[in-house]
């Protein structure tokens, strides 16, 4: 540290601060700014002044006070310790701070290991790992963080060598040497934690194509858009339209392994409450914990906006770490928007020329960088792995107007588009996704895995039912017109299908203990029961029978979309029944009219 | 910060409420100073950028008067602070903590920064228990909890002002005996407002649990954008040091804004949305975020901001920005309003994002959760129904159909319509809500379970 120099403040405005005497200094390292070392990273550098992007509260710094220089980039440290942890933007524990400040609040200024450091870990030794030559990204032993995440040791990037000494398991912190290497006569100890510069992807050997759904148990997104291991999606809504619950549901009960969830520049309480809830609630897939998988990152909306930036690339780096380890991770951000406006406002205190409201010219290759960390990937080392980061953001759009700067370039980077309509959660349609504007591109290389692993009929029960959706979407224009009466009994049956599939199976109450997760075989049984409703009633109405009297006499629908509630994952013989009655009251009407 | 006062006399320039000073080099970012005029009149300012030999003071009173040759400028050394003690419920203040009703000086007490620090999401507490306000479409629909953000979005002349007052008076939690002290920010608002909170707290002889900060519609831009301020350093005081459960009240927060453009514009700053600056967001959650409980804190802080939504619309930059940061919104509406129905509560766009955690068998009913279900998905669908009859009259609609249109009306006129003084339990609202439900066919109450139909619709349709 000694020869790196000190600046000197010559002005302050804002999270902006101008030091002179920083010749040395390079683009996009982390300094502590004043006396009280607020952290803050260089932006700018003009001759031997640096701008630095200060990340907190700059209320009482004067010029003439130092800049001190760390020499290197925004890192993010990643080893054992992080699970089931709160940080802010910068990696720091805000758990750990609450006890060390011992307020309530966020104070300046404060140091504390972002990974605890006398915590010691029971390492396990990998067996057969190649003594000889050992490679980058090469698991070379794990610890059981949590009951649910083994988390793998692995070599840094960018080392390599002849294994010199590997202890033997045992417990260690994450400071002690645990492996030491020797390559070109030089020898390096690896630790069970490493640095990762935020702002750069993690290697990896080959990006591959997606194949997998990541199941999320919540039936609009499983079955009407799917989602991939590895793929991106984004929420755009207005506020109120549940973009939040939406993404809280995709963290709970989605079928990843590690999930990251960032609230960037979102409400104090909603971090409290999945800190609250999470430790409560059960995965579904394993029945453990949620806590016990998931890593929060707040950066609220009253902390400062410099952080708010950061946060993004620190929970993408600790996504790419797990991915690394041959995990599937799910990042969710809420809300990119937020973030954006925090390049925003970054940008114009430099005083940046602005392109479209006021947001720099360079959004579109941010948001594009963004995405492109999402993936499938065969990750570097031995034994051969898989990985993959799924990536699903909120977007929150002004006075949800779809055609602003942020939502219009997601949607060029995204596969994937849930976009929620502030008329159907003002009636309380939640998830308020609308079915006819939202999109899929993985659709086709879903409907794979859910013929072989579910039901080969899934693909067909789909269709009908965007089908009809569609229809009805159509019907709706003319009933507006000349009211419902004047519809021909098949375009009445249509709306009233249309009713059943959205009361059935679109809307989904997040906070129902049964209604929450819906199993894929669930989600099936259901769509099942619809795709038999509009198939016996169309068979019917062909043959004469009005739609009225089909609805007053297959009053088994009723508990068909009922059994949203009444039928937990684990008792599907109960729709057996509810088909067999179903079947039956058909069959009722079709003698009556024969 | 350091306490050592310096003082200047080289004023260079004046513009707007921005003065700059030559020749600082060790002002701090937000350091507060003080002005002498000529005629002996002070005046305070903040410093909003420094630099080594200038610093730039925004003037809390604005700047007319001031004359660069005449004026000195005192540098005080610390950021901008309000003394705060419970001594000061009952009392009237200006945004800067001064007393403005003729009372004695607040001499106990501790200074606070009046920017507070941000709450560690870690330290907070999750909001879960239920405020009965006495108003059904609030109770029953779209619940207040304890440490919510809950904003009211009105517009000109609807009744906003009086709905506050109504739920500062009747705002109870069930089964407690302590009630809330307010803290009020009367930000920029009009004098007959002004007169009508502070009449309205005398008579309920509630004003000892009010502490009233008053900024008016013709006070300096600065002097308004202080006031909510102030008033959350009090109510965290009250909160966390006290152990008193506080409801913050701040209006108009519309009034607040333009303020805050106006001060962006005479720094010169790069506009955002119809010239409001960029960072407003991250300023108005400032304020909003200062709400809320603390672990280990017996006191809490509910927040009730009421912004005015300019031509009513919600898509504006104010409503707009404050509905991403609040836990949900109560909107009026001036269609209902014409009605004569008040509350004029439009529940349709309002929302409480809380609500789920409040509510419910052994917090509120066990039925509470499918009675807002149904009423909500059934309100919708009549109120689309309406608006399809408007075109193709009822004789197009079907029998079923026909019976939403009747409850619509129903429900407006019975269950969201009451007196301005009717105080209603939470069981009343319910059971008025099962009377309303109670038009419609059973079969189209899917979100009800047949148990609660069983239990409570028969009891509320005689």
């Amino acid at each position: 540290m000694n020869e790196l120099e000190t600046g000197k403040i010559v002005r302050i405005n804002g999270p902006l601060v101008v030091a002179e005497g920083m010749r040395k200094a390079q683009m996009y390292e982390v300094v502590e700014v004043g006396e009280e070392r607020l952290i803050g990273e260089i932006t700018r550098i003009e001759g031997d002044r640096a701008f630095i992007q200060v990340y907190e509260d700059t209320s009482g710094v004067k010029p003439g006070e130092n800049v001190y220089r760390t020499g290197s980039p925004l890192s993010v440290e990643l080893g054992p310790g992080i699970l089931g942890r709160i940080f802010d933007g910068l990696e720091r524990p805000l758990d750990q701070i609450l006890e060390t400040v011992k307020v309530p609040f966020v104070k300046k200024g404060v140091k504390v290991p972002n990974l605890p450091r006398d915590k010691k870990w029971h390492f396990v030794p990998a067996k057969g790992i190649n003594k000889e030559k050992l490679q980058e990204g090469d698991i070379i032993g794990s610890v059981m963080e949590t009951s649910l995440i083994e988390h793998k040791i692995l070599v840094p990037p960018g080392i390599h060598g002849r294994v010199k000494e590997i202890r033997p398991e045992g417990d260690y912190t994450i400071e002690e040497p645990i492996l030491t290497l020797e390559s070109e006569g030089e020898e390096r100890t690896v630790t069970m934690m490493q640095r990762w510069p935020a702002r750069i992807p993690r290697p990896f050997k080959e990006k591959l194509d997606p194949t997998e759904p990541l199941i999320t148990g919540t039936r609009v997104l499983d079955t009407i858009f799917p989602i991939a291991k590895g793929g991106t999606a984004a929420i755009p809504g207005p506020f109120g339209s549940g973009k939040t619950v939406t993404l809280q549901g995709l963290s709970k009960w989605s079928e990843a392994k590690v999930v990251i969830y960032i609230g960037c520049g979102e409400r104090g309480n909603e971090m409290t409450d999945t800190l609250t809830s999470y430790p409560k609630l059960k995965d579904p897939w394993t029945g453990k914990p949620l806590m016990e998988r998931t890593i929060l990152i707040a950066n609220t909306s009253n902390m400062p906006v410099a952080a708010r930036e950061a946060s993004i690339y620190v929970g993408l780096t600790i996504a790419e770490y797990f991915r690394d380890q041959g995990y599937d991770t799910l990042l969710v951000a809420d809300s990119t928007s937020r973030w954006a406006e925090a390049l925003r406002d970054l940008g114009g205190r430099l005083e940046e020329m602005p392109a479209e409201e006021g947001y720099p010219s360079y959004l579109s290759s941010r948001l594009a960088e963004y995405y492109e960390r999402a993936g499938r990937v065969k990750t570097l080392g031995n034994p051969e792995r898989t990985g993959s980061v799924t990536v699903g953001s909120a977007v929150s759009p002004p006075g949800g107007d779809f055609t602003e700067p942020v939502t219009s370039i997601t949607l060029r980077f995204v596969r994937v588009f849930w976009p929620l309509d502030v008329s159907l959660a003002q009636s309380r349609h939640y998830p308020a996704i609308n079915w006819v504007q939202g999109f899929s591109a993985y659709v086709d290389l879903v409907a794979q895995w859910w013929t072989k692993n579910v039901d080969p009929m899934w693909r067909e029960y789909r269709d009908v039912m965007v089908k009809i959706l569609i229809r009805e979407d159509e019907l709706k224009q003319i009933v507006r017109l000349v009211g419902s009466e004047s519809l021909s009994e098949r375009d009445k049956m249509t709306i009233e299908v249309a009713r059943v599939i959205k009361e059935a199976f679109l809307k989904q109450n997040a906070f129902d203990e049964v209604d929450a997760f819906s199993s894929p075989q669930k989600q099936v049984r259901v769509m099942k029961l619809i795709y038999l409703y509009n198939k016996y009633s169309s068979d019917l109405i062909a043959k004469g029978v009005s739609a009225k009297k089909i609805m007053d006499t297959v009053t088994a629908i009723t508990d068909v979309i009922r059994s949203r509630y009444s039928i937990k994952n684990n008792e599907l013989q109960k729709f057996d029944e509810l088909e067999n009655k179903l079947r039956a009251q058909f069959d009722q009407l079709a003698k009556e009219v024969s | 910060m350091q306490a050592s006062i310096r003082e200047f006399s080289s004023v260079s320039s004046i513009k707007g409420p921005l003065m700059v000073v030559q020749g600082v080099t060790d002002a701090s970012y937000n350091e507060i100073v003080e002005v002498e005029m000529s005629n002996g009149e002070k005046r305070r300012g903040l410093v909003v950028d420094s630099q080594l030999g200038l610093a730039i003071v925004q003037v809390f009173e604005g700047t007319s008067g001031i004359s660069p040759g005449g004026s000195r400028v005192r540098f005080l050394g610390r950021g901008l602070e309000v003394k705060v003690s419970e001594e000061m419920l009952g009392r009237i203040f200006n945004p800067l903590g001064e007393p403005i009703d003729g009372g004695s000086p607040i001499i106990k007490g501790e200074r606070r920064d009046i920017n507070g620090e941000p709450l560690n999401p870690a330290a907070r507490e999750y909001p879960e228990e239920f405020i009965q306000t006495g108003i059904s479409a609030i109770d029953g629909l779209n619940a207040l909890l304890r440490g919510q953000k809950l904003p009211i979005f009105s517009g000109s002349g609807l009744p906003a002002n009086q709905l506050a007052a109504q739920i500062a008076k009747q705002a109870t939690v069930r089964g407690e005996e302590s009630n809330f002290v307010v803290v009020f920010a009367a930000i920029g608002i009009r004098y007959d407002e002004a007169l009508f909170f502070r009449k309205f707290f005398e008579e309920t002889g509630a004003i000892n649990r009010v502490a009233l900060f008053m900024s008016l519609a013709n006070e300096p831009s600065v002097v308004k954008t202080l006031t909510p301020k102030t008033a959350l350093t009090l109510a965290e005081y009250l909160a966390f040091e006290q152990d008193l459960h506080v409801l913050a009240i701040l209006i108009d927060m519309t009034n607040y804004c333009e303020a805050l453009r106006e001060i962006s514009a005479s720094k010169e700053e790069v506009p955002g949305r119809q010239g409001y600056p960029g960072y407003m967001y991250t300023d108005l959650a400032t304020i909003y975020e200062r709400t809320g409980k603390v672990k280990g804190k017996k006191g809490s802080i509910t927040q009730m901001p009421i912004l005015s939504m300019p031509n009513d619309d919600i898509t504006h930059p104010i409503p707009d920005l404050t509905g991403y940061i609040t836990e949900g919104q109560i909107v009026l509406d001036r269609s209902l309003y014409n009605k004569g129905i008040y509350p004029p509560i439009n529940v349709l766009t309002s929302l409480s994002r809380l609500m789920k955690d409040g509510i419910g068998a052994g917090k509120t009913r066990e039925d509470h959760k499918d009675v807002y279900n149904q009423l909500y998905s059934s309100y919708a669908r009549g109120v689309e129904l309406r608006g399809l009859a408007a075109i193709v009259g009822e004789e197009g609609l079907s029998e079923t159909d026909r019976k939403y249109l009747l409850f619509a009306d129903a429900f407006e006129r019975e269950f969201i319509s009451q007196g301005v003084n009717e105080n209603r339990t939470l069981e009343q609202t319910l059971d008025i809500g099962w009377k309303v439900l109670s038009v419609l066919p059973e079969r189209e109450l899917t979100n009800v379970r047949q148990e609660y139909i069983d239990k409570y619709m028969k009891g509320a349709k005689s």
